[in-house]
This record gives C-alpha cells, structure tokens and sequence, in this order.
C-alpha cells in the first residue's frame, strides 16, 4: 500500500518521535509513506478561528499538491486532518470559489489510527508483535480534532470511537472504559490561558486514574504535549501520567524495543513503559 | 439606550445577512442548552454559548464582539455535533473572532488573538510553523516574558523546540494567500 504523507509543523518539532514512530510503524506493516513535496502548514486552529479566507486556503494548497501524486493522504495529526478535511470539503462543494481547475474526487484524507484500526491492520499488527504491552493498561484519548465535526470528519461513533482501543488490544495491552476519552484538553489555549489548560487536563488525567488507567495513549500530537505538559510543576498532587503515542506502543511491541531516544522525549517519566522493557538495548531509533 | 441593550429591533442585519449568507441558521436554536451543557471550556465565558446562539438570532454583534466568550472558546466542535437543529457554532465563532479583528474591537482576552497571529506570522514567514519563533514573537507582544520559561526550557532539553526555521520552497504562494485578496473581504 502506497499513501501520501502529511506529517504536519508538529510533527517536526514538539512532536517529532511521533512522525518518528509512525514512520517505523509504516514500515513495519508494509505501508510505504511519500511525503508531500513542499507542504506547508494547515493553519491549525489559529487560522480559520480568524481568518475563513486563509484558515481554507492554506490546506487546499497541499490538497493540490497531493493529488499530483494521486494517493490517499494519511495524517497522523489531529488537527491537520480536520483542516484537511474542511478544505476537501470547501473544494468539492465549489471548486470554482477556490480557483480549482480539476479536483480528483477519489483522493481519500485517512486519520492514522483508522487506517490502522481497519480490518488487515490489526490483524498484522497481531502478527508481528514480538513483544505484547501485557501489563499496560491505558486510557485511549481521542481529543476532539480527529472525530470532530463529524459532518468534516466523517467520524462514525464520534462521541465513542473504539480505534485506538482495537489497537491497543492488537499490540496485547489493555484500556479502561472512561467518561473524557473526547474531550478537549484545550490545545489552542494553552500557551495563552495555561490556567484554563490545567483545569481541562486535571479532569482529563482524574477521570483516567479514577477508571484505573497507569498511563494515556493518544494519536493527537497537541494534546500529547499538553496533557502531559500541563500537569507538570502542580507540586502536592498523584504522580502525573504518561501520554504516549498509538504509535510509538505499536513500534515498541512490533521491533521489542523500546529505545532511549523515545523514552527521552517525555516530560512525564514514562515509567509504565520503560518498566515492560528493563533491557532497552538501543540508544537510536529501529 | 446603550450599546449593550438587547433589542432584537435594533439588530445588525448586516451581520444577519452574512451569518445567512454562510449558511448559519441561528434562528433555528430552541434554547435545549446541549451546546451549553457540554463545553469544557463554559466555566470560564461571560456568554454561555445557547445565549450567543441567541444575540446572534437577534443580530447583537457589539456586545458578541465584545465578549470574552468569542476568544475562550476553543473551537472544539462539541457544542455544534451536539447540536439538534445543526447550527454551525464554532463556524459562527469564526465569523464572531473575524469580525472582531475586523473592526478592531479591542479584544476581552488580549492574549489570545496575539497568540494567533503569532502562530500566523510564522506561518507567512516560513510556510511552516517555526515554533521558538512563534513563542519570541507571542512574549514579546503579550508581555507575558516568564510564563512558562520552566516548561520552555525542558521541552528545549528534550529536543523537542528545534532552534532553525523549517521553510518551504514556494513561499511566494504562501505570501499570496496572506496578501488579503479573495472573496471573503467583501464585507
């Protein structure tokens, strides 16, 4: 299988050891990932929150520049794939509004963990795991981008999506049912109103622990960084939890490593992966 | 009278037009309060969304725009999937924030749209997000030098700030799309 790739500004920065891990993961599961050439940002949420014009304009030009290619387009970040999905949208409707001259109706926007939650993925992650995340039991965190709208997403259970669950039963660990696996940790407002953030992702992280959850796994790259950043320097309180990637777990179980580097990364120890591998033997990444 | 009484006879029809025009149908809200109920972020607002919904319907742009609930908002789409009649909520905030800017209305939460732009400057300059970039430019402009300097400072010792700007080749495309030309500066 051949997909085109938008891995998006996060993913080379704050969030770098997840194109990392997803890369890996693709990989390892015969996928074979071509980055778009000269892709450019996707205005988040900073640009349709202020500008329509912009907020549309800014993704539909990598929209143009994918489909020279004529794949798919897998996204692993979250917020990227609703701003992708908004200018397919935009561009379908009226082409002409967007100066589009032809628009190739088939191109599909595919969000990671459904491609990996889809039948055959999960049968091969099973397969290949060589090492199972048996003692792991986590909280699967969805945030919101990835689902929401559902009439921009086309997320089906959106209110209860059960992806990453199925991957995370797929790579042999186990998740709790829990009442915030959809609700936002407010990504966009962090830097401006941490106070707000703290707030969100103190619900958040006490309805995981209340349901028995030793860490959270996630597949959006904002609410990694703030769940795990915003409960970080609240001296007093339960130890903070880790939030890992879907598929940094995947590449952990499918290589039986789980490497120094991605470990490193963390503001939260994460303890309640380094503990399943006591002999991580690579300083690099597999 | 004010500016801040709600009169639904002196309503900007203007701003009506536009909201009908974009396919917002805030006339179709019965007031359930689902939107309300389920925004993480309404503890915090000085409009609950069900009452924007409403001064929309009755076209009170001044005070919408003047509220702090139009910046704290943060477009999470669970007021508007949650919505019976399918109003377009966070659509109507961008129409809200937008106009906001528009008008130069001096903004209830300062901070925030300072924050965009600062995400949006580095966006023109670099076709990509420059992230240590964009945090110089969003202290600089908000005052807020040591918030989160301990945070900063971590995420940079674990590699996760990268110090140059990633650029893309046709940067002239991207300046293009901020040169404030197309058919959404009629108004």
């Amino acid at each position: 299988m051949r997909l085109s790739y938008y891995p998006g500004c996060s993913l080379q920065g704050t969030a770098l050891d997840y194109d990392h891990s997803v890369r890996e993961t693709c990989a390892r599961l015969d996928i074979d990932l071509v980055e778009i050439p000269d892709w450019n940002c996707c205005g988040a949420s900073s640009a349709h929150m202020t500008d329509h014009e912009i907020g549309l304009r800014l993704p539909i030009r990598n929209l143009v520049l994918a489909q020279e290619a004529g794949h798919d387009i897998l996204v692993p970040c979250a917020a990227c794939f609703q701003r992708l999905c908004a200018a397919d949208k935009a561009v379908r409707h009226d082409p002409e509004r967007w100066d589009i001259e032809s628009y190739n109706p088939g191109m599909k926007i595919i969000h990671i963990s459904s491609l990996l939650a889809s039948d055959g993925f999960l049968e091969r992650i099973t397969a290949r795991v060589r090492k199972p995340l048996g003692d792991l039991t986590l909280a699967c965190y969805y945030g919101c981008l990835s689902l929401r709208h559902p009439r921009i997403t086309g997320a089906v259970n959106h209110e209860r999506p059960e992806t990453l669950e199925s991957i995370v039963r797929a790579i042999g660990a186990s998740s709790v049912s829990w009442s915030h696996k959809t609700e936002c940790c407010s990504g966009s407002l962090t830097m401006a109103r941490p106070d707000i953030a703290r707030k969100l992702v103190g619900d958040i992280i006490a309805a995981a622990r209340k349901a028995g959850a030793a860490a959270m796994v996630t597949d959006c790259p904002m609410c990694q960084a703030n769940v795990e950043s915003r409960q970080l320097y609240n001296a007093g309180e339960d130890p903070p939890l880790p939030v890992f990637f879907a598929t940094e777990l995947i590449a952990a179980a499918l290589s039986g490593d789980y490497p120094k580097k991605q470990q490193k990364v963390h503001l939260v120890r994460p303890d309640a992966m380094t503990d399943l591998f006591p002999n991580s033997p690579t300083e690099g990444t597999a | 009278m004010s500016n801040n009484a709600i009169n639904p006879e002196k309503g900007n029809k203007k701003f009506l037009n536009k909201l009908e025009s974009m396919k917002i149908d805030v006339h179709a809200c019965f007031q359930c309060g689902r939107c309300s109920s389920g925004c993480p972020v309404s503890d915090f607002f000085d409009l609950q969304v069900m009452e924007v919904v409403r001064l929309a319907s009755y076209g009170m742009e001044d005070i919408l725009l003047k509220s702090k609930t139009i910046w704290l908002c943060a477009a999470c789409e669970t007021c508007a999937t949650r919505c019976p009649n399918d109003i377009e909520i966070v659509a109507l905030m961008d129409v809200l924030r937008s106009l906001a800017l528009k008008k130069g209305v001096t903004p209830a939460q300062p901070r925030i749209p300072i924050f965009h732009r600062s995400f949006l400057d580095s966006v023109k300059n670099w076709g990509r997000t420059y992230e240590v970039g964009m945090i110089a430019g969003y202290k600089l402009r908000s005052g807020d030098l040591m918030g989160d300097i301990k945070l900063g400072l971590d995420m940079f010792r674990k590699g996760r700030l990268g110090i140059l700007p990633h650029t893309i080749k046709e940067k002239t495309e991207i300046r293009a799309i901020f040169s404030g030309k197309g058919k959404e500066y009629d108004r």
